[in-house]
């Protein structure tokens, strides 16, 4: 990049018409995006007048309720519980997926198309409409799987439970996606690699874990972080089937269902603003520790 | 060699076995919406697991009753003109803005691209209780602009487009440009024709997502009659919510038309999803 002085006239020229193609881009994000990160973190620091007008300054008086004062409790508990939502969906959904992609990725494979295809219907489904479904599938009087398998589990009340079974409706819904960025990262390993291992005798299971899972961690590294980062703003599953009367319901929120409560049910947009900036802080925090750990797991030719 | 033989048949029958255990999993959710959708409440919620399909006739009525009381017609609607600004916002917007990045040099390029990067890498839920006061303030609470305003632009398909116009090779535009073609030309004609599948992917992408979508526009249109068919299927909940059948036929008849336009094109939405990366 040169100076503005040192700049030719075509150079000149080239720089306007890139101003023009950018613009609309840059002056969305900034209305769009960047006012409103600091508008958050302005708010946060608010106590929110009614209809979203007369903000007063409170200072940290938000962020000392969340954490340590009347709403701490309610905080930490929905952090607790994002993480444990976390823990059921990305370890499960990462190892069926590449079970899953090994198998369709075998030489003169038949279906693979019909397989993926079904496997992926979750991602093009309004969660929305996924967790209905299960929510009725889940029903401990008349659901499906309770009569089924002749048990009487109450999957969604059970706080003790309830978790689990959003968590396994976020495994159900993701599977298709991470498979297919597995097989994408499969097709990249050299046939070759495999060629020489069946010479020297090696089984499937021993060529799996000394060259599929070594020079793939590049793609389950990339899995992973994406996945967890998705999983700890997991919302609408928990919003669709935890009804607000539901006595687990505190055992299951996660920390954006907490954010949309504060802020748009209970019209408190300061406390929801602060959730929102916790969160954030949070996810930096594993962001760190992801970039860390990907020097030491991740496997670069 | 017979003997490795079939221990080659023996593993695939095995490996095809856990596939279709799988495949069953994942298709029993909606045989079972369908199924429901299809009975009586009576039906619905009889005990007996053997009453798989349904006993007195398939009632289609369910789906014509729900169609009519939460009139999928206008909340077809709503969400296709969402969909549809959407997509023409986030494709043009940053074909534009992907091509001034990965092709051009200008004094802030690397600014701009920290912006873009920076959006990406945080949390969406930290954009929206401004989001929802500019609307608010604008006047544009449930309405179709209401629904796209975040959607207007796209810092992940500027990011996707950058990628693409930077894989071109340089010579093509290099001619075009001894012959005479300002940088626009050399965009409208040459360059941005060759991003069509980046296009393409974006495209699906940002209609999916949109579709999906159930934080924003239970926020934005709180109106039965200005939401989106996600949004309305919370609100059906507590009415409906213990008339089985007709909560599977309204969550059937909002994803059916999505699924059959994927199977259609199931290559084309598989790519363009997985390219997608983190930000689903």
């Amino acid at each position: 990049m040169k100076e503005k002085k040192g700049m030719t006239k075509a150079e000149k020229n080239t720089a306007a018409w890139a101003y023009l193609f950018i613009a609309p881009t840059m002056i969305g994000l900034l209305v769009l995006n960047f006012y409103p990160i600091f508008n958050t973190i302005y708010q946060a620091f608010c106590k929110t007048g009614d209809f979203g007008l007369g903000n007063t300054f409170v200072g940290l008086a938000n962020f000392q309720s969340l954490t340590v004062g009347a709403n701490a409790s309610e905080f930490w508990q929905s952090l607790l519980n994002t993480v444990k939502y976390a823990i059921i969906e990305v370890p499960f959904s990462v190892a069926i997926s590449l079970v899953l992609a090994v198998f369709l990725n075998r030489k003169k494979m038949h279906g693979v198309t019909v397989y993926r295809t079904i496997f992926f219907l979750p991602m093009v489904c309004a969660p929305a409409a996924v967790a209905m479904v299960w929510k009725w599938l889940y029903n401990q009087q008349f659901g499906l799987i309770n009569n089924l398998f002749g048990v009487n589990i109450a999957w969604i009340s059970d706080p003790k439970i309830a978790w689990i079974s959003i968590g396994i409706i976020g495994v159900w819904s993701i599977i298709g996606y991470n498979m297919v960025l597995f097989i994408s990262g499969l097709q990249e390993i050299p046939g070759d690699y495999y060629e020489a291992a069946e010479i020297d005798g090696a089984t499937g299971i021993r060529q799996f874990f000394s060259i599929t899972v070594p020079l793939l961690s590049p793609t389950t590294f990339f899995i992973v972080q994406t996945r967890i980062i998705g999983a700890l703003t997991v919302f609408d599953l928990m919003f669709m089937v935890m009804d607000k009367t539901n006595q687990a319901l505190p055992q299951v929120q996660s920390v954006v269902y907490v954010f949309y409560t504060y802020a748009f049910t209970n019209g408190n947009k300061g406390m929801g603003a602060a959730v929102v900036c916790l969160l954030l802080i949070f996810i930096m925090i594993i962001t760190a520790i992801l970039q860390s750990c990907e020097k030491k797991f991740v496997f670069y030719n | 060699m017979e003997s490795a033989k079939a221990r080659d048949r023996m593993n695939s029958v095995i490996i095809h076995a856990i596939l279709i255990i799988f495949a069953v999993i994942m298709i029993v959710p909606f045989a079972w919406m369908i199924l429901t959708a299809l009975k009586t409440n009576q039906e619905a919620i009889s005990v007996d697991p053997f009453y798989i399909f349904p006993q007195s006739g398939w009632h289609w009525s369910n789906f014509a009753t729900v169609w009519r009381s939460y009139n999928f017609l206008t909340l077809y609607k709503n969400t296709l003109l969402m969909i549809f600004f959407r997509v023409v916002c986030a494709c043009l917007t940053a074909t534009m803005a992907g091509y001034a990045l990965g092709r051009l040099n200008f004094p802030g390029k690397k600014v701009a691209h920290m912006l873009v990067l920076v959006q990406m890498m945080v949390p969406s839920q930290i954009f929206i209780i401004p989001q929802y006061l500019m609307v608010s303030k604008l006047g544009m609470l449930n309405t179709t602009f209401g629904l796209v305003f975040p959607g207007m632009v796209t810092a992940f398909g500027t990011y996707l487009l950058e990628t693409g116009y930077r894989g071109l090779p340089k010579d093509l535009e290099e001619a075009a440009a001894i012959d005479g073609c300002n940088v626009g030309q050399r965009f409208l004609k040459i360059m941005m024709p060759l991003t069509r599948s980046s296009m393409v992917s974006l495209g699906i992408f940002t209609a999916v997502f949109a579709f999906k979508d159930l934080m924003w526009p239970m926020i934005v249109c709180s109106n039965a009659t200005t939401t989106t068919l996600s949004a309305a299927l919370a609100k059906m909940q507590g009415q409906y919510s213990s008339d089985y059948p007709a909560m599977m036929a309204a969550a059937a008849l909002a994803v059916l038309p999505m699924i059959v336009i994927y199977i259609i094109f199931q290559k084309q939405f598989v790519e363009g999803i997985a390219t997608s990366g983190g930000k689903l």
